[in-house]
């Protein structure tokens, strides 16, 4: 990584906190510790189970609204804000600028989803030390089970690759159109393995191409959400995990050399 | 010092007006109460669209139906126990209790199919006949065939659908079938095999009974299902007692002792007191000499027991 890739990065990382970015991640805890006090009383034993399932999806849901909504500004409000032009006088590369504010919202995401992750373990460690014997013996996994680490890891490389569709959108885009293709190819990519099976009801070969491209361009998002099967003690294995991450990485180099491409190419003048 | 006075100003006149609505939305209910709680409803049945709609927080979501499911049952069974339950359908139908239990936990299955408590749930008071639960021992087993098909190697599942064919229908033939098919799954316990052969040869028994609610009871995940079971367990010492009381009355009647009330028979010194129920309730006595279970007994009624095929052993 070059210099200057690093020390935009860390520039974003320092904005982040300055906008009060991490401020979710005590909203979160909040959320989780009363949640654990009230769920006690509604689940019926399910509680160590639901609070794993809430952790796991308030961390994919926040993560996804910093990724969005920081992600669609990391460029396109540099350049409303004029300071471009400061920017690209600097001997800075346009590819480094790109990279840079992509690697610094990274940065802040891995950062709250390891602190999510954190807080999580210890209210789950908090109910695993209050919890009856008898209460402990009906759950599918112990409490502290470190095959949540998988989950966080994949619903992390999932944000990833959330964050670089924003920052690839924000190269040519205004902030709402951004926010709202991001969130379109989020929800797609979410149900993307539908396209694969529409050629079990479209006839016509055309269309069955289309579908066809679409589900291999547009982003499969699907495979990183392993959290139920995480929480029910169903296995993921190594090779899943691994080719899951893989996938992540060249879709984002992808579209990181897409957007770094349509940013080379816009005139500031 | 001049902006923090303000800041506190600012939040104490917060507060103070907050405060001042809260006391006139009081005034205001108390004018006009507001309108009960409506009618139990379900928006949304297809656990498909659900689905779509939860965008991929599907366990999330199916934990929401869980609450809402226990939460459901719990508030109709404390109607049920406050108020007058409703009416039985003309011609003696059953009334469908509990209309929402199965959508709800129909639902909850779709949107996580490995929510194993949910299905071990509904195949108790799904099938507990009312006001209990729904009595729809086929929706109970409908539910328990959709949760062996998310997980093949469910014993348990196979275990429970037994017990409803057993318990619920009486159909022993299917109740062994399904014990069997049970006892060949990898951490089975061993009783499930001697089970599925009584139950075909046999039929039903209070002794098998017995050993498959300490079965459920020992398996279940949560206090509901644990307390069912204790209250079954509790049912079947409560049968047990009362043909033990039934004995020493026929006996004390064979002897000539007059059998229409408690204090007749203890006066005979044909028992030593007023005979109680697992719950400390005495049992009532008929003029003819029948012992029944009190209808003040939490145990009450007692379920119909499932009955052995075979009375006589063979020759």
């Amino acid at each position: 990584m070059s210099r200057p890739v690093g020390v935009i990065a860390l520039n974003v990382f320092r904005e982040s906190v300055r906008d009060k970015v991490l401020y979710n991640l005590v909203f979160f805890a909040i959320v989780l510790m009363g949640a654990s006090y009230l769920i006690g009383q509604l689940t019926a034993g399910q509680d160590v189970k639901i609070i794993k399932d809430l952790g796991l999806a308030a961390t994919s849901i926040f993560g996804l609204f910093i990724a969005v909504f920081i992600g669609i500004g990391l460029v396109s409000k540099e350049v409303e804000r004029r300071s471009i032009y400061i920017l690209l006088a600097k001997p800075i590369e346009r590819y480094e600028l790109v990279i840079g504010k992509y690697l610094g919202l990274v940065l802040t995401l891995a950062v709250n989803v390891a602190v999510m992750a954190i807080a999580l373990y210890a209210v789950l460690a908090y109910m695993a030390w209050a919890a009856p014997p008898l209460a402990e013996a009906g759950w599918e996994r112990p409490a502290l089970d470190p095959a949540m680490l998988t989950a966080f890891l994949l619903t992390f490389c999932e944000l990833a690759i959330v964050t670089a569709i924003a920052v690839f959108f924000s190269t040519f885009s205004t902030p709402i159109l951004s926010a709202a293709f991001t969130f379109a190819l989020f929800v797609a990519g979410r149900f993307s393995a539908d396209l694969r099976n529409f050629n079990q009801v479209i006839e016509s070969p055309v269309a069955n191409g289309l579908t066809t491209g679409l589900y291999w361009i547009l982003p499969n998002l699907s495979p990183f959400d392993v959290r139920s099967q995480v929480v029910h003690g169903q296995p993921v294995t190594a090779a899943y995990v691994a080719l899951s991450i893989g996938y992540a990485l060249l879709y984002i180099g992808a579209l990181l050399v897409a957007s770094t491409a349509v940013f080379s190419r816009r005139d500031f003048k | 010092m001049g902006s923090r006075l303000r800041t506190v100003g600012a939040v104490v006149v917060a507060a103070v007006l907050l405060g001042g609505a809260a006391a006139v939305q009081a005034a205001r209910e108390q004018r006009v109460p507001p309108p009960p709680p409506s009618e139990d409803s379900l928006y949304l049945t297809s656990g498909t669209a659900v689905r779509r709609l939860t965008v991929g927080y599907s366990a999330l979501a199916a934990d929401l139906y869980w609450i809402r499911a226990i939460q459901y049952y719990g508030g109709v069974k404390l109607r049920f126990q406050k108020e007058q339950p409703p009416a039985a359908q003309p011609g003696g139908a059953p009334v469908e209790a509990y209309p929402l239990l199965y959508p709800l936990l129909d639902l909850t299955t779709s949107l996580d199919p490995w929510f194993n408590i949910a299905y071990r749930f509904g195949s108790i008071f799904l099938a507990e006949p009312y006001p209990g639960g729904a009595g729809r021992p086929d929706l109970a087993v409908t539910l328990l065939e959709k949760g062996l098909a998310a997980r093949p190697d469910k014993w348990e599942y196979m275990q429970d659908i037994g017990f409803v064919h057993y318990w619920w229908r009486h159909d022993y033939r299917a109740a062994s079938d399904w014990f069997a098919r049970a006892s060949t799954v990898d951490g089975a316990p061993w009783f499930l095999k001697s089970l599925a052969a009584t139950t075909l040869a046999e039929g039903g028994d209070r002794q098998s009974s017995r050993t498959m609610w300490e079965a459920i009871r020992a398996s279940a995940e949560i206090d509901w299902l644990r307390n069912d079971a204790e209250r079954r367990l509790s049912q079947l010492d409560a049968a047990d007692w009362i043909d033990q009381v039934q004995a020493d009355v026929n006996r004390a009647r064979a002897a000539g002792a007059p059998t229409s009330s408690w204090a007749d028979l203890i006066r005979a010194g044909a028992l030593r007191g007023v005979p109680v129920d697992p719950t400390r309730t005495p049992f009532e006595l008929d003029p003819s000499g029948t012992v029944r279970l009190s209808r003040q007994s939490p145990l009450f009624p007692l379920p119909l027991e499932p009955q052995r095929t075979m009375t006589a052993p063979q020759p």
